[in-house]
């Protein structure tokens, strides 16, 4: 149904495939529905080392996608292939080990620390998970606190103790301690100010060029996704409308969405601002729940013509280079 | 005469751990159809600026200047700022489902606000409400004013907060990160409606955000804030091409950008923003600054040895730091 991502000569590191969740319609309602597809056919593939940006405004599936890919959620549809095998049809027993090869990082790091420990137990808990030797643990929690940038000292503290960009530290740190190929990163400097935003940003960057760690860098920032990441895929409604090289989507836009969007944030730069030529949508992103039929972009969508309210467009390459696009009429 | 004019403005708090200093020394002003942009991160004091102009501290120390359109708000008897309060200075918040009412309708809320201020009767209100609601572009204004805040959208309901704040036809706005919830489509929604008001009732505005490009959109002046200080104050071109605090400089360069060059690095600033129970003595920029780093021992005294205070080092252009006042 979907265009396959073929790009990579080698097996890529993570490859999903029509991926798709389905969340049961709330019970009791007036009307019956078949429930609320958050995510919807959704294919791409990520190589070894690399950065893939995924972006969206919030409803448009990205953080689900991202809990699929390390199935803290089992998708309704597709698969998702890891290191060759697909993780949705496999038993817990059988996860268990690949788990320790895929970690999550989130976008609050008081939330997701349990404040009852001290930074020592919190970054050695995957490690004792996999029944590592107490000796080697202590090793590999000092040279993993060393790695983020924090201190010896800080083990015995305790989460409230520190900054949130320290406590971001410490959420990277327990994400890398089994030495994972690939961190799914939801939102992971959102919450933080923007002097320390960039700190992260360098930390994860550096750590990927040492361990050669992959990325599934989610965000609603285009501005810090397109500094991290190789690859971009743009999400509207549940549905990956664009996806490419970074340089292309970001300066050849081929999706009206993708250009209203980047059109949409603001520069620090006032001058650049009043010369700006600025698409501004109307309206606000629909609600999954009751997706407009045809393209879901299309009540918004500056260029749309009949056929966008009845065929929905299939992700297809457009242009030069592997870029792929969702669009009836893309822009070049 | 000055819109607003803000002099020597601190705030206390007394907390279980000791007194927290939010806000010394703010001086700034805004005048009609002008915007001014105050930008910080967490803990900077720029929400507690806002909060101490409105009078809507309780159990802080407020102490400072502060004169709305000529009149002293700072130890004014509670009726005078209540009677400007909501009437010529409204106030527009970030989280829209919060600051309004759940039980209540939308045109019920903004119809108090006006029979409040105005004595006016239900009809006269309701008709106010329907009639600001549209002036926002909310459509369908008279059926839309009879829903819920949960009805609206997220870009509604600012909408619906920002007609709420022009329900009494004031003539100075405070938007605390009035698009910070929103997406990005929507907040340039958003930005353009506060822009239009501005310019077609010459509305004095203030708005609050971390976001830069928020800033470089809508202000025309910008006054920024670090550990609870005003560090720099320019017209926004000026602050945006010819930075001259460390702070500012190094906020704009830790800044990834949309129209930056492929593979440019980040110049993030080193360390954490100060705690507020116990500010770095002198400059609280110090620790974190490169100036401050690079510079010989009698150059630190000067940085260590008081708060530096905004002062004159070129037209318009306010800068607090000792080292890089006159040269840049």
């Amino acid at each position: 149904m979907t265009v396959r991502q073929d790009t990579l000569t080698e097996a890529p590191l993570l490859e999903v495939s029509d991926l798709g969740m389905t969340f049961p319609a709330p019970r009791g309602g007036l009307r019956r529905s078949a429930g609320i597809k958050a995510v919807d056919g959704v294919s791409f593939g990520v190589a070894a080392g690399e950065t893939l940006g995924l972006v969206g405004e919030s409803g448009c599936g990205k953080s689900t996608t991202g809990r699929m890919l390390v199935r803290l959620l089992d998708p309704t549809a597709g698969r998702v292939d890891f290191e060759g095998k697909d993780i949705t049809r496999i038993g817990q027993r059988e996860m268990r080990p690949l788990r320790s090869r895929m970690q999550i990082i989130f976008q609050d790091p008081f939330a997701s620390l349990n404040p009852r420990q001290t930074v020592q137990q919190i970054i050695s808990a995957p490690l004792r998970a996999q029944g590592t030797d107490a000796a080697v643990i202590r090793r590999e929690v000092r040279d993993l606190v060393g790695l983020v940038g924090l201190s010896p000292e800080h083990l015995e503290r305790y989460p409230h103790q520190f900054s949130g960009g320290q406590a971001q530290r410490i959420g990277i740190a327990r994400a890398l301690a089994t030495r994972p190929a690939l961190v799914v990163a939801d939102e992971p400097v959102s919450a933080l100010d923007v002097s320390i935003q960039a700190q992260i940003v360098g930390l994860m960057e550096r750590l990927q060029r040492e361990l050669g760690v992959a990325y599934v860098f989610i965000a609603h920032d285009l501005a810090v996704v397109k500094h991290i990441s190789h690859r971009v895929a743009v999400m509207y409604l549940g549905r990956i409308v664009e996806i490419g090289d970074r340089e292309e989507v970001y300066d050849r836009p081929a999706h009206p969405y993708t250009n209203a969007l980047l059109s949409a944030v603001p520069l620090p730069d006032p001058v650049a601002e009043r010369a700006r030529e600025r698409i501004v949508l109307l309206g606000d992103p629909p609600s999954p729940a009751n997706p407009p039929a045809g393209c879901t972009f299309h009540p918004r969508c500056p260029k749309v013509q009949d056929i966008c309210r009845s065929e929905p467009p299939l992700l297809r390459i457009s242009g030069p280079g592997q870029r792929q696009v969702a669009c009836h009429f893309p822009e070049n | 005469m000055t819109l607003l004019e803000v002099n020597d403005l601190a705030v206390e708090f007394n907390t279980a751990e000791g007194t927290v200093q939010a806000v010394k020394g703010i001086d700034f002003a805004v005048e009609r159809g002008r915007t001014l942009g105050i930008v910080g991160e967490s803990g900077s004091g720029k929400s507690v600026t806002s909060l101490a102009v409105m009078g809507l501290h309780r159990g802080a120390k407020v102490t400072g200047s502060v004169r709305f359109d000529g009149t002293e708000l700072i130890g004014a008897p509670d009726e005078t700022v209540r009677k400007l309060r909501g009437r010529r200075m409204a106030m527009v918040f970030q989280d829209a489902l919060t600051a309004l009412h759940p039980y209540f309708t939308i045109g019920d809320q903004i119809a108090e606000a006006h029979r409040e201020h105005h004595g006016s009767s239900r009809k006269e209100s309701w008709a106010r409400a329907v009639e600001v609601l549209g002036d926002v572009g909310i459509p369908e204004p008279a059926r839309r004013a009879g829903e819920y805040p949960h009805q609206f959208s997220g870009g509604m309901r600012q909408r619906a907060m920002i007609a709420l704040a022009l329900s009494c036809e004031p003539d100075l706005i405070i938007a605390d990160e009035p698009t910070t919830a929103l997406d990005v489509t929507v907040q340039a929604q958003v930005l353009d409606l506060l822009m239009r008001l501005k310019e077609e009732r010459g509305l004095g505005i203030i708005v609050i955000t971390h976001d830069l490009g928020v800033i470089a959109r809508v202000a025309d002046e910008v006054l920024v804030m670090y550990g609870g200080s005003a560090v720099e104050q320019a017209p926004a071109d000026t602050l945006f091409t010819s930075p001259r605090h460390p702070y500012t400089r190094g906020l704009l360069d830790s800044l990834p950008r949309l129209d930056a060059a492929d593979g440019e690095p980040l110049h993030a600033i080193p360390g954490n923003p100060p705690s507020l129970l116990a500010p770095p003595a002198g400059c609280v920029f110090h620790p974190r600054c490169p100036v401050y780093a690079a510079a010989d021992t009698g150059q630190r005294e000067l940085c260590t040895a008081g708060r530096p205070k905004l002062r004159l080092v070129a037209s318009e252009h306010r800068n607090a730091c000792v080292h890089l006042g006159e040269t840049a």
